[in-house]
């Protein structure tokens, strides 16, 4: 049985490329960032993200002016896309927490070369989600409100309210990953700082390394530290998107008050991020030559978590479909029924096309090998996750108890300006992660060779 | 108080192998005043050098008490003492209702504390340390091991204690400048 077995091994791909030290290490991933000049098409990308940006900014100015009006949520449907993006871009960042703590827990070494990038997306992802609540409150500058603080009207916020809760998840969770994302630079910053031959650069990402230089009490109250916050945010991170479906669930609106929420919002939000992950990883591997670190075995690794989480979506959809009949109850089952012959179902049935059908595509080991199909594939799981929180907000509350208040959505030209505006600031935000700080975890890449072994 | 003009001397080392074993052999010398420095964490170094005690998890326990109780109270005095209010005929003071808050603050004060209790047992940030006086000590953030002897060790002797580290077969000794 020994042979059979040496084979499988064999043909798997490696965390890292033989061949490596210490020193290659950290000069290939500081090279990025220090010596590497920036090239045109770093320069179109950032452009085009950064024009993005600033169409959002001016949708966002536009609706200060005219107020929310302008965008296309009117009653029955309050929350439109406002909540849409805010749910899916909030879910994309849950990937990042997964690997950098889940997987960190679970001694996954592999996800040593994909933890730092993906710490930013998630803290990129939930910089984009946050706006949106806040600019959707209709009275934007009066946001703070939301927390409690000692004001002069002598009230406090209502701590009953699911919506109440998801402000301090978010906040918990915006402050707990940006902590995480920035302790695990320090050692890394250290690094650059003594590579680095800008005199800048030497200040910055001196103060920025906050002078660590390596010592061993140093390291081992550092590593107790990311143990221990690993194991806080990995709660944390089950609790934020569980919180975010209680904002559904603990509403009575037919299409909402299920308990099946909470865990496939979760899986849902897991199977969004690592799509995300996908895309990025895929051409950023490819563009700076980092097949050697971000390997085959990492895409491999990835396509499975998608492929697990996709099912787990797929069984969610099921339940609510087979609760809106066994329920008995005649608002559920018209739910159901709407979704799938109502004036959304070319949204809905595309959903499950994308959502359901179409990864299952992933069973292919020879697709789950190619970053072309991968690439493909992530995109086709993001566009249905942005359609699966499309059909929750829109579909449950344009139609429900009353025929007399039902109603139809659309968005608006700023609904989309906003949107697509987000997406172009956090690649904006990606492309300057890129350049200004190493991508890939350099201290945690040396653990991964062998010579970082001690021999006794 | 006048300071020491020499901080220590440093030795360098190839490997975190060398850097274990020279480690352990220091201290099983009788030397206490030691530090390690390795580019990457090594496990067992800190133990080798002396280092037993570890208080950053007490920090975070003590934090996410704190945190936890912070926010159940805060709840509780604003939604039962100070202003309540009648919502959908609940009782103000609903504590299933104020389980989610409490445990985000639990995270919330409990990861601030490991992050910062780290930082401040490590007495980080700390913008000038002896150590880079030594250009050498630049790999340190590399791929060299260095290993000191601080000169307030009771058992440091200049010409002793260098002679020692060399029997250690460093890649070199330098002597670091306060």
């Amino acid at each position: 049985m020994d042979e059979p077995y040496k084979a499988t091994v064999d043909t798997e791909a490696p965390v890292m490329e033989p061949g490596y030290t210490f020193g290659t290490v950290t000069e290939k991933i500081s090279a990025i960032v220090l010596t590497r000049p920036a090239s045109n098409g770093w320069f179109v990308g950032f452009g085009i993200a950064f024009l993005l940006t600033m169409m959002m900014l001016y949708a966002i100015g536009y609706l200060f002016l005219k107020g929310i009006g302008i965008w296309g949520s009117t009653i029955p449907i309050g929350w439109g896309f406002a909540i849409i993006n805010f749910v899916w871009w909030i879910g994309i960042g849950h990937a990042g927490t997964l690997i950098s703590a889940i997987l960190l827990l679970l001694r996954q070494s592999w996800r040593n070369s994909i933890n730092r990038f993906a710490e930013a997306m998630t803290l990129f992802a939930v910089a984009c989600a946050g706006i949106f609540p806040a600019i959707h409150v209709g009275r934007p500058w009066l946001a703070y409100w939301l927390f409690p603080y000692p004001s002069t009207m002598g009230v406090w916020p209502q701590f009953r309210s699911p919506l109440m809760w998801d402000v301090f998840a978010v906040s918990t969770y915006a402050t707990i990953s940006a902590l995480f994302w920035f302790i695990g630079l320090v050692p890394d910053m250290a690094t650059l700082r003594d590579r680095a031959t800008h005199p800048v650069a030497r200040i910055v990402y001196g103060m920025l390394s906050m002078g660590w230089r390596g010592s061993a009490r140093h390291w081992h109250r550092y590593e107790t530290a990311y143990l221990l916050l690993a194991g806080l945010a990995t709660p944390l991170v089950l609790s934020v998107h569980t919180v975010v479906s209680f904002d559904f669930a603990i509403g009575i609106v037919p299409g909402w008050h299920t308990t099946i929420f909470p865990p496939y919002f979760v899986a849902g939000a897991i199977y969004s991020g690592f799509a995300m992950v996908l895309m990025l990883a895929i051409p950023i591997r490819k563009i700076y030559n980092l097949e050697d670190f971000i390997t085959e075995l990492h895409l491999q690794n990835a396509a499975k978590v998608m492929l697990a989480t996709g099912l787990i979506v797929a069984y969610g959809y099921g339940i609510e479909a087979f609760m809106g009949w066994y329920s008995g109850d005649r608002y559920d089952a018209f739910t159901i029924w709407n979704r799938l012959h109502g004036p959304y179902a070319v949204p809905y049935w595309s959903l499950l096309i994308c959502n359901i059908f179409v990864p299952q595509l992933l069973w292919i080991k020879k697709l789950r090998t190619s970053p072309v199909a991968l690439f493909l594939l992530s995109g086709v799981i993001l566009v249905g996750m942005w359609l699966e929180r499309f059909i929750i907000v829109v579909v449950s509350l344009h139609r429900d108890f009353l025929t007399s208040s039902w109603g139809m959505y659309y968005p608006t030209r700023w609904d989309w300006m906003t949107y697509i505006g987000t997406i172009g600031m956090f690649l904006a935000a990606m492309f300057l992660f890129l350049r200004l700080l190493p991508a890939i975890s350099i201290f945690e890449m040396r653990t991964l060779l062998p010579e970082a072994e001690v021999k006794e | 108080m006048k300071r020491d003009p020499v901080y220590g001397i440093m030795a360098e080392f190839d490997s975190a192998t060398a850097l274990v074993e020279a480690a352990r052999k220091t201290h099983q010398a009788g030397y206490r005043r030691i530090d390690a420095y390795s580019p990457f964490p090594i496990e067992g170094l800190a133990e080798e050098i002396g280092f037993d005690h570890d208080e950053v998890p007490l920090v975070v326990l003590i934090g996410g008490l704190v945190g936890g109780l912070t926010g159940y109270l805060m709840q509780y005095w604003m939604s039962a003492v100070d202003y309540p209010l009648n919502i959908g005929g609940k009782p103000p003071h609903s504590w299933p209702a104020f389980i989610v808050i409490t445990f985000e603050m639990t995270i919330l004060f409990a990861g601030i504390s490991a992050v910062f209790g780290m930082l401040a047992l490590n007495g980080l940030p700390m913008p000038y340390h002896p150590v880079f006086n030594v250009p050498r000590f630049s790999s340190a953030s590399k791929d060299r091991f260095f290993l000191i002897v601080f000169s307030s060790d009771s058992k440091y002797d200049p010409a002793g204690t260098r002679g020692f580290l060399q029997g250690l077969q460093p890649r070199s000794i330098s002597e670091v400048p306060s």
